[in-house]
């Protein structure tokens, strides 16, 4: 963002937890945003380009509102480009589904899939929290992200019911990315701290509703939900894959190029 | 006669109506056919608690492209009115939706080739229902849906199928 535009936000009040929590939020769709942001010129065509860029912008734009507010929030005053570009491979706390490379367009799509059915469960929650800046912003993205889905609904469907091949890249993909889906709804201290002061809800009760939806459009897709052996953890403890390291080299390069550049 | 000891002139101090009206007439960075009042944007514009003249804009999406510089834009408009010390803030809710634009933006999207935001059923995030968008270049309803991802984000793309012309629809929210 240039100089001499940020929006006057009035101060809030320290509350480290929450802001630790927002910043989880925050890196999930910084994460994700920047991996679809490598599909851009590579997309099977223009239109999809289009899509899976427009759809990276929300994320970006979501993750610009999260870490601005976490900044706030833990009194460090930091901005969102701080918490992007200054920030070590372990300090980001976003779940492992988000940085998971993007595959064939498959994978990407059953990424989307997970990703995308779980956040407009877990938005809409938020918009009935107790922090007022946060449940707006829930409301708010719970609407973007039901387009996303939308987009991902659609596409899993039509590999699933397309060639012969397309499915089996659909099968494998969903395959491939399932056992890091049940992160998303994994519950530590923070989180049961954050449920039990009522400050924000939980999003382990969300699953259920999830898995329903899912199975709806997999099915669809003339496909199986996999039940994966195993569950991928660690992303929010700062616990990343290998392919975490260039992806977050590859963000912050032109900051570390040009300290305090501005364009 | 203006001589180099004469301070610059301060801007005359300009009512919070004034003001409102002058960010309503700002044209909106990505769709400059439509003011800022007429897309809905513009909130209250009143003096906050400690007297500073407040604008607020409420943000069609959350990572518009376009804020910084609508932000920009209403922070030149304080000052020329003699409100340098004016706040732009950001407001969420109630979130913004198509809803907000008025007769007459959508009179003038149309008049610019862009369809007007059609209300999809409650509930439903479906942008574009079956032939429900008519053409801006011919008003045909045989249209279709193209890519739901446009120019801008706010925009989806459909297909006449009368004047097969592509046309930006957009996107109802």
């Amino acid at each position: 963002m240039r100089p001499g535009t940020l929006p006057d936000v009035p101060p809030s009040a320290a509350h480290p937890d929450l802001a630790r929590y927002v910043t989880r939020l925050g890196d999930d769709a910084l994460v994700l945003g920047q991996r679809l942001c490598q599909w851009i010129t590579r997309a099977p065509t223009i239109d999809e380009d289009l899509a899976l860029s427009n759809i990276a912008l929300d994320l970006i734009g979501h993750a610009r509102a999260l870490l601005a507010r976490a900044g706030r929030l833990d009194g460090t005053g930091r901005t969102e480009d701080d918490f992007a570009y200054t920030r070590s491979e372990r300090e980001f706390t976003n779940a492992l589904l988000t940085e998971l490379p993007n595959g064939d367009f498959a994978v990407t799509v059953a990424r989307q899939l997970a990703y995308t059915h779980f956040a407009v469960l877990h938005y809409a929650s938020l918009a009935h929290c107790a922090d007022p800046e946060l449940a707006a912003f829930g409301a708010r993205a719970a609407k973007e992200v039901a387009f996303h889905r939308l987009h991902a609904d659609r596409w899993t469907v039509t590999l699933g019911r397309g060639t012969a091949e397309s499915a089996r890249r659909m099968r494998h993909a969903l395959e491939r990315v399932w056992p890091y889906a049940g992160e998303l709804f994994e519950d530590d201290d923070l989180l049961r701290r954050l449920a039990a002061s009522g400050t924000v809800p939980s999003p382990a009760p969300l699953r259920d509703t999830w898995l329903g939806r899912v199975t709806g459009v997999v099915t669809e897709a003339g496909l199986a939900v996999p039940a994966p052996t195993w569950s991928a953890t660690g992303g929010r403890a700062g616990l990343h894959t290998e392919e975490f390291g260039p992806l977050i080299a590859e963000l912050q390069s032109v900051r570390r190029q040009f300290p305090g550049g501005t364009w | 006669m203006v001589n180099a000891s004469t301070p610059a002139p301060v801007a005359a101090r300009r009512s919070a109506q004034e003001v409102r009206e002058r960010v309503a007439a700002l044209p909106d960075p990505e769709l400059p056919v439509i003011g800022l009042g007429d897309l809905g944007v513009v909130g209250r514009v009143a003096p906050g608690a400690d007297g500073v003249l407040e604008v607020e804009i409420t943000p069609t999406y959350l990572g518009c492209p376009a804020l910084p510089e609508i932000t920009a834009a209403v922070r030149g408009i304080l000052t020329s009115c003699g409100h340098p010390d004016g706040r732009v803030r950001h407001v969420l809710t109630p979130p913004w939706t198509t809803d907000r634009i008025t007769p007459e933006g959508r009179r003038a999207l149309a008049a610019h080739g862009i369809a007007p935001p059609v209300t999809p059923a409650p509930d439903s995030p479906v942008p574009v229902a079956l032939g429900a968008v008519p053409c801006p270049h011919c008003g045909s309803r045989a249209t279709r849906p193209h890519s739901a991802f446009g120019p801008a984000r706010c925009q989806s793309v459909l297909w006449c199928t009368a004047c097969r012309e592509p046309f930006p629809h957009l996107t109802a929210l």
